[in-house]
């Protein structure tokens, strides 16, 4: 036997880190590196009443009338994946973000970036889809833009659209307007997008029939205003996935949310590729999925509607709206029963070793 | 899914807590050793509903988090060449060095690649003739034999762009290093399931006999956590000291012996450096002479690193289950997984992050 020792005599640790110097992917991870750059840099210097409110758009009254405007850019890779291609989902993502702000969207730009060498045929295929996209949520492309960048300075194809929508005078829905009490409700099943992405990346040898969800959530919005439900406020799902939007939600509005992980539903596919990959599907990308925070009398109502929408059977109420935390905090009630944080991700998930 | 939801049942789950209440009369700390275990406990909050006088000690069996300092700065110099393909296991390129991380290295537009499997690395070379692609060869028993197996592969095609930065721990000598401190706390272990899937459970039986502490090879579902612990309270209260195998379904007494038989054939024992812990005895892996061709650290003369690790960060501790995170002053405060100080807040397998995301914070 050796001597005995006590190990804590001869601690190690490595030095300290200090705030990134370059961007990293993580950077636009939709976790807390990503917030932490918009915090400290973007809101510091761009900051004002609006963008303040940290919204998916901008809300603003003009000639008497409530407009919302956003903007998106798409660099997603492969640019053809399956369920959808760069092009739909650069419709769908605008037009979605300013569904989230309650408005009709009615009018996108289209800016492009293309690389040189991208393929005339790969070209079309993408712009017949954005056709076909803007037919299906009601937009029309009105103002557009096109650079081409020299081979190897960019990836194939990235685009930019910004969106404009019309906004009803009785509608207010932000953060800011989230009471305690609130029911929450997801619009179905998570991380679809995000999987089908990583699926058909070269470097990862399985094959797997999941599809993006990617979608227009405009109709669906409608639908529960029409049905005079009582929305507070919305948020699309998309990098960072569920847990990413709980936490903004309740940083915004300074609350602390319950949810229970129970009764979000993830499809089997899409658990089985993070059990492999040692992913939680709740920080998983989505494209066609939304949160909705309204009055609890209203909630059952809406869930109804949710359901009955098409891939709506998995809808659910996920929770609800605790009490006012100036943190803004998400607590998890896990499948077990006991209660812990669900916090926004540091940076982008990485597959781990074992 | 079925095997995995059947792990995880709540109602089943109750009875096993309501039974781990009913058995357990004294004051017991147990360790479970791999990082994976410790993120299903945390995870599923399975600590805050066990009765107050079990304790549980978070092992050192995260590979990420062990892996010492002088070796990701290797892997840093090797990345940052311009000839070199770089693949790594995902949660490996988080991990801070000295000045930097594998990330970082990726942002300044060197190779740095995520690959799933060992073998994809040796097929990368394959394609890229001009360049040298060099894996990162990291952790414990269970992913020994894979990252073998592409060594052993690139050999038989006589591939020459290819070759391995070794950081292979073992968990047996680790175990006794903390049995063997003079304030170890640790009365029963929860050995790790996937590692003894790979080298079986024989090894364990001296370690129970001569510190007379029972070991539960168990899994690394709900379920299973509970009934390792349930098995392993029973052992305490009975004043028994015997290796029991709550992982039957993955695990044999043999283990794989395949498995063994390509690491045995690249491999072979050697003294290691853990990280927050020190040096250790015959702990880890080396290539065999005969494999030293695909030996990176020779390949690009990154020999003779150390590295001063600093005092401020108490992983040592943690990783030997002496403090919990939230006992360290700099948890939360100056270190976060954006920023961490040391390699237990980098892994999601880490202790520490493990804690951050899961517990509250102060």
């Amino acid at each position: 036997m050796t001597d005995k020792k006590n190990i804590t005599d001869n601690l190690s640790c490595p030095l300290p880190i200090s705030d990134y110097d370059v961007i990293t992917m993580a950077h636009g991870g939709g976790g807390k590196i990503m917030n932490n750059l918009i915090e400290k840099m973007f809101m510091h210097y761009l900051s004002n009443t609006m963008i303040n409110e940290k919204h998916d758009g901008a809300v603003f009254t003009a000639e008497g009338h409530k407009f919302a405007f956003t903007t998106d850019s798409y660099v997603v890779n492969p640019v053809f994946f399956p369920g959808g291609n760069i092009g739909e989902l650069a419709v769908y993502g605008t037009v979605n973000d300013l569904s989230m702000c309650g408005a009709k969207p009615i009018y996108l730009s289209l800016g492009l970036i293309l690389e040189e060498g991208f393929l005339i045929k790969d070209l079309e295929k993408i712009i017949i889809s954005i056709k076909n996209a803007c037919e299906k949520s009601g937009v029309k492309i009105i103002t557009g833009d096109t650079k081409v960048v020299d081979k190897g300075k960019g990836d194939g194809i990235f685009i930019n659209t910004a969106g404009i929508g019309i906004v009803r005078d009785d509608i207010n829905i932000s953060p800011s307007q989230v009471k305690e009490g609130d029911v929450i409700l997801l619009s179905g099943d998570i991380g679809r997008h995000g999987i089908a992405i990583m699926t058909t990346r070269e470097n990862l040898d399985f094959e797997s029939g999941i599809k993006s969800d990617c979608a227009p959530l405009n109709d669906i919005v409608q639908k529960l205003i029409d049905e005079k439900i009582k929305i507070h406020c919305l948020r699309d799902l998309t990098r960072g996935g569920l847990g990413s939007a709980l936490n903004e939600i309740a940083s915004q509005a300074k609350i602390e949310i319950d949810v229970e992980e129970k009764s979000i539903n993830v499809i089997e596919e899409v658990r089985g590729v993070c059990e492999i990959l040692g992913f939680d599907p709740i920080y998983v990308a989505n494209e066609g999925r939304f949160i909705a925070f309204v009055k609890k009398d209203d909630a059952e109502k809406a869930l109804k509607i949710l359901k009955s929408e098409e891939n709506g059977e998995f809808a659910s109420i996920i929770g609800e709206v605790k009490s006012k935390n100036k943190n803004g905090i998400v607590i998890l009630k896990s499948l077990m029963g006991a209660g812990r944080i669900l916090d926004m991700l540091s940076g982008e998930q990485l597959p781990r070793i074992c | 899914m079925k095997y995995i939801d059947e792990y995880r049942d709540s109602s089943k789950a109750k009875n096993y807590f309501d039974a781990i209440h009913k058995i357990v009369k004294r004051n017991w700390s147990i360790m479970e050793i791999c990082g994976g275990q410790t993120h299903s406990i945390v995870k599923y909050g399975i600590d805050e509903l066990l009765p107050k006088n079990i304790t549980l000690i978070h092992g050192p069996g995260c590979p990420v988090c062990v892996t010492p300092v002088e070796k990701i700065d290797k892997a840093i110099e090797i990345a940052s060449a311009p000839e070199v393909i770089f693949c790594s296991f995902g949660d490996m390129l988080r991990v801070p060095g000295t000045h930097s991380d594998l990330l970082k290295v990726k942002a300044n537009g060197n190779d740095v690649r995520i690959v799933y499997s060992p073998v994809d690395s040796v097929n990368i070379a394959k394609q890229n003739p001009d360049k040298q692609i060099v894996f990162f060869a990291v952790g414990f028993e269970t992913t020994a034999p894979a990252n073998a197996q592409a060594v052993y592969l690139a050999y038989k095609e006589n591939i020459n762009n290819f070759s391995v930065l070794v950081s292979h721990v073992l968990v047996p000598p680790a175990i006794k290093t903390i049995l063997d401190a003079k304030d170890n706390r640790v009365q029963g272990l929860l050995a790790a399931g996937h590692v003894c899937a790979v080298m079986g459970y024989k090894e364990y039986e001296s370690i129970a006999r001569n510190y007379h502490l029972p070991i539960i090879v168990t899994g690394f579902e709900p379920l299973d956590i509970l009934q390792g612990i349930y098995m392993c309270i029973n052992q305490l209260e009975n004043v028994t000291c015997n290796v029991e195998n709550q992982y039957s379904r993955v695990v044999s007494r043999e283990g794989n012996p395949n498995a063994q038989k390509i690491m045995n054939e690249v491999f072979e024992t050697s003294d290691t450096k853990w990280r927050g812990i020190g040096n250790i005895k015959q702990s880890g892996l080396k290539l065999k002479d005969k494999y030293k061709k695909f030996d990176a650290e020779l390949i690009f003369g990154v020999i003779d690193y150390t590295v001063e690790e600093s005092t401020e960060c108490i992983s040592g501790i943690i990783l030997q289950g002496i403090k919990k995170p939230m006992d360290c002053p700099a948890f939360g405060t100056i270190c976060t997984p954006e920023h961490p100080l040391g390699a237990t807040m980098v892994s999601s397998e880490g202790a520490c992050s493990a804690y951050y995301l899961y517990k509250e914070k102060n």
